[in-house]
């Protein structure tokens, strides 16, 4: 039974917002993150927007690409 | 931190591995259509009971039963229930089988009746990716060098490697250290010794990569609807190779 690769969680600030809901996002290590909504944030009809601080959840093989899992107020 | 395994210890894995491919044989020959999912787990549970082991998935993380069955589009995980196979589809099962203490696990994905050339050659690729991946399981080599040799197999072939879902270190529980992903750069991760034991597993569709999970919180198909599938073994390293532990044959060069 095949297990659930392993999830980098980090924070940080949505930079831009581009067309097809990705987004450009500053994390706070300091390197930029291609990001697309999580589902349940899409279904909640969560919007992000530029200057907002969000969880990233980044692929452990990965670090370029993540989903945003929350918006922070 | 990866846990390696004694000689006897691989012995006794290694008498878990047979069950498993026995089970997998059993299910072999019960695959066709009209049978449903249900009865091959059934069949299976009772297999399993039967040579004094235990199915490891049953109960596992709330698993509710003894194997996975997976049709067509859908990756793993997939509960056994009242879904009929039909003449053309491909069914994927994945088996774990404790016995003495010790898990071995192992997958394939079978035709149901005649199926179309192109699953077939997914089919082929999905075995010859698993073959890759196990031939780099040697000392000396680096863990992302079976994680590379498969993705250049499957994507050699046109289809795509699953990357959310990876293989694993196996021995006393099912998961263990390292993670084994299907994909990436050779040359990284920690140094492959005598000892280790892995199951490897590539996941691989004939679209995308992508993959949702479904609302029974298990089953994993993939996103643009394509077919997927899945192979695996329970391999040991030794000093000369890999020694797959749910195989026929001892592989060992």
């Amino acid at each position: 039974m095949p297990v659930k690769e392993e999830k980098i969680e980090v924070e940080g600030e949505v930079v831009e917002a581009l067309p097809s809901t990705m987004f450009r996002i500053q994390v706070d290590g300091g390197h930029e993150v291609l990001a697309t909504i999580s589902g349940k944030m899409r279904k909640n009809y969560i919007r992000i927007l530029p200057g907002d601080r969000v969880k990233v959840e980044l692929s452990a093989y990965d670090l370029s690409r993540g989903r945003i899992t929350y918006r922070y107020r | 931190m990866i846990v390696r395994k004694s000689p006897a210890e691989i012995a006794q894995m290694g008498r878990a591995g047979r069950v498993v491919r026995e089970t997998l044989a059993l299910l072999a020959e019960n695959i066709r259509p009209g049978v449903t999912t249900a009865e091959l787990d059934a069949i299976a549970d009772e297999f399993i009971h039967a040579q004094g082991g235990f199915p490891t998935f049953k109960g596992y993380r709330g698993y509710p039963a003894s194997i996975c069955a997976s049709p067509n589009d859908m990756v793993v995980h997939g509960i056994p229930g009242p879904y009929a196979l039909a003449e053309g589809d491909i069914l994927s099962v994945d088996v774990g089988v404790t016995l003495g203490g010790f898990v071995a696990d192992s997958a394939f994905t079978y035709p149901v009746g005649e199926i179309s050339p192109e699953a077939e050659r997914l089919l082929e690729v999905g075995q010859q990716a698993l073959e890759a991946g196990i031939e780099q399981c040697r000392p000396g080599n680096r863990l992302s060098d079976i994680s590379h040799a498969v993705q250049v197999v499957t994507e050699d072939a046109g289809f795509s490697v699953v990357r959310s879902l990876v293989g694993h270190g196996v021995g006393r529980a099912m998961h263990e250290d390292p993670q084994i992903p299907n994909f990436g750069a050779p040359g990284r991760g920690p140094l492959l010794a005598e000892g280790m034991t892995f199951a490897i597993e590539p996941m691989i569709t004939a679209g995308g990569p992508d993959v949702m999970v479904h609302d029974d919180e298990w089953s994993i198909s993939t996103s643009d609807g394509s077919l997927a599938a899945h192979f695996e073994h329970t391999v040991a390293i030794t000093e000369t190779g890999p020694q797959i532990l749910t195989a026929e044959a001892v592989l060992l060069r």
